[in-house]
């Protein structure tokens, strides 16, 4: 495959990246989808709907978060200088809320009265249901019954902000199965309803759209990074389940050609073991169709989608978003993985070392840097995005290491 | 084909297969024909085998096949469950033509269309899959997730293979847009009578009559109704404006109710489920009368 004269132009207008996005979904939710699109390109031209965005970004989630010099991680890994993007420093504890904001501000323009969403570990679904409290639309979240079980404490938050959590029992009763109960609904109500998807994958335009309301997090970074030492990161690290995180973090710096990307996806316990022991879309899977668009996919031999693993419910979905499976297939990001067991001691090492508790999800992400960091010099500059804040994954954790609380 | 006769959408690309036969033949004796739904291979392919084959007698005049899939996003919980359970005994792709190619060997006329998601189809490639399952004796596809924006996919090639492409349009579809929708479709034109998923909310009659009437103004060809059909008397009410009624949800919780706590099938449950079509078939032809 050439390279691109760019890696930011994507997508083009029928949402393709490459060959990857698309937008595959019923014919009553088709017009709807047209005018998502076309609602959007207008906000981004507004500069008032910028505006709102800035201002709520800043007083309401509390941006810019620090970028912040882990030290003593650097120094035990004894090579590159370890950066955090603190997005756990957000409102809400994660990234997710910077997508959420754009996209209520969204569905208030377009008129819509009613917000619905999935949710896996719960972190969107408590992005969700904080800016429908804000804004005061009623909110219907779906998540599976096996996740809701797993995540006790973001369920009871989510209701506490005032949403109703609607338990998934279709399917395997995790993500991907929420997603179909979210797009089912979706379908019987297109007059009213706006689906804020929590991920930079689903039909187009979300996959762009996401991506946008997200990059704040690699322009931030970019500016710290000057101020704080004059030049341009030499890595960028992310997890990647649907990949919001990552390609938030990246996309301000696809065009770099000396920042190099890796995306780290769940291994599991071992992508060798098979598809239902890992989410590991873009190592383990191939491409498909699913939730509207074309992506890596977990899937068997007959195009039957696969529930992944891993220890952590925010990458447990079997797909990725379609600017991954394209950055993938041109060679600009490297993916790779981490094992459950992997992240579980990045957990623990990043707690001890530098008094935080990262989510599972990022700590797949930390697991990389300490794999990486030691093999290079020491003005290499690493930025980890710590996406999210781990203590809604103690008890999990805790179940692990055979702790009772 | 020429470019022109695809664009074209008051003509079907399509004109002399079984489909455009068989309702030419409905209309010549004046009345709307049934077209009922299966899901292949539930609860096993010998069970299905033996619905599929008895489903003309019992006076489907077109069948829908459903092609099983993991995450059928557009169905409610019927069709989700019966598709769960076709998997389970182990449906594919290959399988589900397999019943096609034993049902054809059996029956020359009767239509059949299969249904389903695009990624099982995708997975099996589309080349091979439009070959395999004309030879094996499909004659349509209505593909839930692959609207016109994504035409280039499966209709296009189908089409070339002389494989309708049957379209799906709903109340969301406006004029704007209908146009776009009717392009390239073949066999007939599937309108979805509520904004939802199946087997759960029905339409109203005055709207069914009102759509059916505006979709007829922009096509020639055949208009089936479907979604929220579960009784005769609906399946008449459709039948008196409509080309065709569709029943899916109802046919498919019929069989659902026959099967044991094994999920096997007990004896005389296909008798029962032929039984239900035949209600619905007299409907269908009765409504008119």
């Amino acid at each position: 495959m050439s390279r691109p004269n760019t890696y930011r132009s994507g997508p083009d207008e029928r949402g393709h990246f490459g060959i990857y996005g698309g937008r595959f979904v019923a014919e009553t939710l088709m017009p709807l989808i047209l005018d998502v699109e076309k609602a959007y390109r207008e906000a981004r031209a507004d500069p008032a709907f910028e505006g709102e965005m800035r201002q709520q970004l800043k007083q309401y989630v509390g941006r810019p978060n620090p970028l912040y010099h882990a030290e003593r991680l650097t120094e035990l890994l004894g090579g590159a200088k370890i950066y955090f993007k603190r997005e756990e420093l957000n409102h809400t504890g994660a990234h997710k809320i910077n997508n959420c904001v754009g996209q209520i501000l969204l569905a208030r323009r377009m008129g819509k009265t009613r917000i619905i969403a999935e949710t896996g570990a719960g972190q969107h679904g408590v992005a969700t249901a904080t800016v429908c409290a804000l804004y005061n639309m009623p909110c219907v979240i779906y998540m599976g019954e096996t996740d809701i079980a797993r995540q006790a404490p973001n369920v009871f938050r989510m209701k506490l902000l005032g949403a109703e959590v609607r338990a998934v029992t279709s399917g395997a009763k995790t993500l991907k199965d929420a997603m179909n109960e979210a797009l089912r609904d979706w379908v019987t109500n297109v007059a009213d309803t706006f689906y804020i998807i929590g991920t930079a994958a689903g039909p187009h335009p979300y996959p762009a759209m996401v991506r946008d309301f997200q990059s704040v997090i690699g322009k931030e970074v970019r500016a710290q990074m000057q101020e704080l030492e004059g030049r341009l990161p030499d890595s960028l690290v992310a997890c990647v389940g649907g990949g919001s995180n990552a390609i938030g973090l990246f996309h301000d710096f696809l065009d770099e050609p000396t920042v190099g990307m890796v995306a780290v996806e769940a291994a599991g316990r071992g992508i060798e073991k098979g598809p239902l022991d890992h989410a590991a879309s873009i190592n383990g899977g191939r491409p498909g169709v699913l939730h509207g668009n074309r992506t890596y996919l977990l899937q068997d031999e007959d195009g039957q989608i696969l529930e992944g693993h891993s220890i952590s419910a925010g990458l447990d979905y079997p797909g990725v978003g379609p600017e991954h499976s394209w950055l993938h297939d041109v060679g600009r990001v490297e993916y790779s993985a981490a094992t459950d067991q992997e992240a579980l001691d990045a957990f623990q090492l990043c707690a001890r070392t530098e008094g935080i508790i990262p989510a599972l999800e990022s700590a797949h992400g930390l697991a990389e840097v300490i794999k990486r960091a030691p093999t290079l010099p020491k003005d290499h500059l690493m930025v980890l995005c710590l996406s999210g804040r781990g203590d809604k994954d103690i008890f999990s954790v805790a179940q692990h290491l055979g702790v009772s609380l | 084909m020429s470019a022109d006769l695809i664009a074209d959408r008051t003509v079907d690309p399509i004109a002399d297969g079984r489909i455009a036969r068989r309702f030419a033949a409905l209309k010549a004796e004046g009345r709307a024909g049934l077209i009922a739904f299966v899901t292949a291979g539930d609860p096993d392919a010998t069970t299905c085998q033996a619905l599929l084959d008895g489903l003309p007698g019992a006076g489907a005049d077109l069948i829908e096949l459903g092609v099983p899939f993991t995450d059928p996003m557009a169905d409610g919980p019927a069709i989700q469950a019966s598709s769960l359970r076709a998997l389970a005994g182990g449906m594919t792709v290959r399988k589900t033509l397999e019943l096609v190619r034993t049902f054809r060997a059996k029956d020359s006329d009767t239509p059949i269309i299969l249904m389903g998601y695009f990624n099982p189809i995708d997975s099996y490639g589309v080349d091979r899959f439009l070959a395999d399952g004309k030879e094996a004796g499909v004659d349509g596809l209505i593909i839930v997730d692959l609207p016109p924006e994504e035409d280039d996919e499966l209709c296009i090639p189908a089409l070339k293979a002389g494989v309708s492409f049957v379209r799906l349009t709903t109340p969301t579809t406006d004029d704007r847009r209908l146009p776009a929708v009717l392009t390239n479709t073949s066999g007939f034109i599937y309108y979805v009578s509520i904004a939802g998923i199946t087997g759960t909310a029905s339409a109203a009659n005055t709207a069914i009559d009102a759509a059916v009437e505006r979709l007829k103004r922009h096509t020639a060809l055949p208009v089936a109704v479907g979604f929220g059909i579960r009784t005769p008397e609906q399946a008449a009410d459709v039948a008196r404006v409509a080309d065709a009624a569709v029943v899916g949800s109802a046919i498919v919780t019929r069989l659902a109710d026959g099967l044991d706590e094994g999920g096997k099938a007990r004896p005389g449950a296909v008798e029962d489920v032929l039984g239900f079509v035949r209600t619905l078939a007299e409907g269908v032809r009765g409504a008119r009368a």
